[in-house]
């Protein structure tokens, strides 16, 4: 059981690490690529060369990023190949499906549109080169599209059927996978998250050329449209937030108990903790107080879950035993967890009924033993589990880190508001010292709050890899903990050499923009 | 045909040329995926099902004993809404 548990820490550790070296490219690519979009959309319609040069120039950094994350993603793939095949086998076409999709149509649409933007200038008429930075843009979205319905099918499988004979998921319905709830909230708060990073990277950069006075109407031009694209990303990102909360309420309400420390809910309306610092001794088995301290929003967590003030949101403990409460009090009784457990245990007890029939070739016990799967298999993932405390996420990890992704989500609105305030009409705003270093610091900020947002999703869900279904215990193959916890080394010291490559090509080239005019180079 | 081919070629060709950023992107890209598909994938990331199954069937087959066996150790009843849990 130990080695079990150390197999699974460690491929979760590496699968974790990549994916958030891969989430420190791919917003970035998707914000800038839409920004010079804009820009040279701006240069096509006024024909102004310095506009065309701004464009260029940061279609340079745009490149840098795109050249260092190309094929990151690739590895989480040989992951789910080695160190998760009993995952990869469970969920068969409906997560492969998407994933080819993406490799094979928006890869290749934006590879070689990314070739026409970067070596076309002079190549192609402005007309096809505008259409080509577009498409690239466009390619990089249909990327993400994939991938997002993919993971999004992980947090609600919709639109499948389990074949026992097979021993995997068979998709029975492409445009519930494509087109579920999950799935449109997840890519839309994506993608949207991406322009508010890219607007922040942009406005950042251009503070620190402006703090060594350089490039002033280029830093200014830059600052508007990163400004406006940013402030509508992070309105829709919110609005989209949202509607994510309450997909989440629905699909996967342990996950939002975690995300709000919450235990027990009340009738009546519940509250949303608006800053809260949480009781390390807490756990479902004791009785403490779950905050030690809290700034709570009256009836807040109703409206955000259930977009109803007196709707009654379930904590940890009611979901585990399966109990909601009316608006009066009265208390309704669903599954508890202990009685999934148990359901889950039938559905794994039938699916070895089913080995053992096929090979005797008894087709009437078969039949019997695919029955009583298919009755019981919405809690198979449960059957893992000896008591209801496994199937709880990590609550702390959750909830500060959804304080993170909240909070620094306000910032970022403000952050646009006094940008947008300090280019179109307090001019003097981006002269101050103290505005252009908080611009530069609100660079790292960014992608924290966003590599914490990827947190709450994925650290919330647990221990499911694919919700209800199969938890990452059973989704891991049977190699040795030790080749896991080598190869994460590995990746440590690839990931650190890519970041630091990035980084410091990347400051070379604002750097060596800083000592000349990006507009008459 | 051969125009339109010439012409992408071209622009490739003039493209690599011309750059100045890019050369150390290039080879950035290039030594990355080396790694990745030359070392990566052929030592340490082998595709575990493919390795140890010739078939479907056989990965369906061992896949659905992995899935089952992990929990076989233990055997949990239900007795009042408790689940109670004993090795076997």
């Amino acid at each position: 059981m130990n080695d079990l548990l150390s197999l699974v820490d460690w491929s979760r550790a590496q699968f974790a690490l990549t994916a958030m070296m891969h989430w420190i490219f791919v917003p970035l690519t998707i914000g800038l690529s839409l920004i010079v979009s804009v820009m040279e959309s701006v240069y096509y319609k006024t024909r102004e060369d310095s506009m065309k040069k701004i464009t260029q120039f940061w279609m340079t950094l745009f490149a840098i990023n795109f050249a260092c994350g190309v094929a990151t993603g690739i590895i989480l793939e040989f992951e789910f190949g080695t160190n998760w095949s009993n995952y990869s086998w469970f969920v068969g076409d409906i997560f492969g499906a998407p994933l080819a999709i993406e490799g094979i149509f928006a890869f290749f649409l934006e590879s070689t549109f990314f070739a026409v933007m970067m070596f076309g200038w002079n190549k192609v008429g402005p007309k096809f080169h505008l259409a080509a930075t577009w498409l690239t843009a466009i390619g990089v979205c249909i990327s993400a599209l994939w991938i997002l319905i993919a993971n999004a099918w992980m947090q609600n499988p919709v639109g499948m059927e389990f074949d026992p004979e097979q021993a995997r998921n068979v998709m029975s319905n492409f445009s519930e996978v494509a087109l579920s709830p999950t799935a449109t909230n997840k890519f839309l708060h994506t993608v949207l998250s991406g322009w508010v990073l890219g607007s922040v990277f942009v406005i950042g950069v251009s503070c620190f050329l402006l703090l060594r006075k350089s490039n002033e109407k280029a830093t200014s031009t830059s600052i508007k449209i990163a400004s406006i694209i940013g402030l509508i990303g992070i309105i829709l990102t919110m609005w989209t937030g949202d509607g994510s909360a309450v997909q989440v309420s629905k699909v996967q309400p342990m996950k939002l108990a975690a995300m709000e420390g919450l235990y027990r809910g009340e009738a009546g309306g519940q509250s949303l903790v608006g800053f809260g610092i949480l009781n390390p001794n807490k756990t479902i088995e004791n009785d403490e107080t779950a905050m030690i301290y809290s700034i709570d929003i009256p009836n807040g967590l109703s409206i955000l879950a259930k977009h109803d003030s007196k709707a009654f949101v379930p904590g940890i403990n009611d979901i585990i035993d399966g109990i909601e409460l009316t608006e009066n009090g009265d208390t309704i009784k669903n599954l508890s967890y202990a009685e999934r457990i148990e359901s889950g245990k039938k559905a794994h007890e039938a699916l070895r009924r089913y080995n053992a029939a096929v090979e005797a070739k008894d087709f009437d016990a078969t039949e019997q033993a695919a029955a009583d799967l298919e009755a019981n298999f919405k809690n198979f993932g449960y059957g893992y589990f000896d008591n209801p405390a496994q199937a709880v996420p990590n609550v702390p990890l959750t909830f500060y880190s959804f304080r993170i992704m909240v909070i620094g989500g306000g910032y970022l609105l403000l952050f646009f508001i006094i940008s947008l305030a300090g280019v179109f009409k307090f001019k003097g705003l981006f002269k101050n010292k103290f505005v252009l270093l908080s611009g530069i610091l609100t660079i790292p900020v960014v992608w924290i709050v966003s590599e914490a947002g990827w947190v709450v999703a994925e650290v919330g869900r647990q221990p499911w890899a694919v919700q209800d279904l199969l938890p990452v215990r059973a989704a891991v193959s049977s190699v040795s903990a030790a080749s896991v916890e080598t190869t994460f080394w590995i990746f440590v010291v690839l990931f650190s050499g890519l970041f630091i490559a990035e980084v410091s090509i990347m400051l070379r080239e604002i750097f060596k923009a800083s000592k000349e005019d990006i507009t008459n180079r | 045909m051969k125009t339109l081919f010439s012409k992408i070629a071209d622009l490739y060709i003039d493209g690599f040329k011309s750059m100045t950023v890019g050369k150390k992107l290039w080879i950035l890209i290039i030594v990355k995926l080396i790694i990745i598909f030359a070392i990566l994938k052929v030592f340490f990331f082998p595709d575990f099902l493919n390795s140890t199954c010739k078939d479907d069937v056989e990965k369906a087959a061992k896949v659905r004993k992995e899935i089952t066996d992990k929990n076989r150790n233990y055997k949990t009843t239900l007795i009042n809404n408790h689940l109670t849990t004993h090795a076997i």
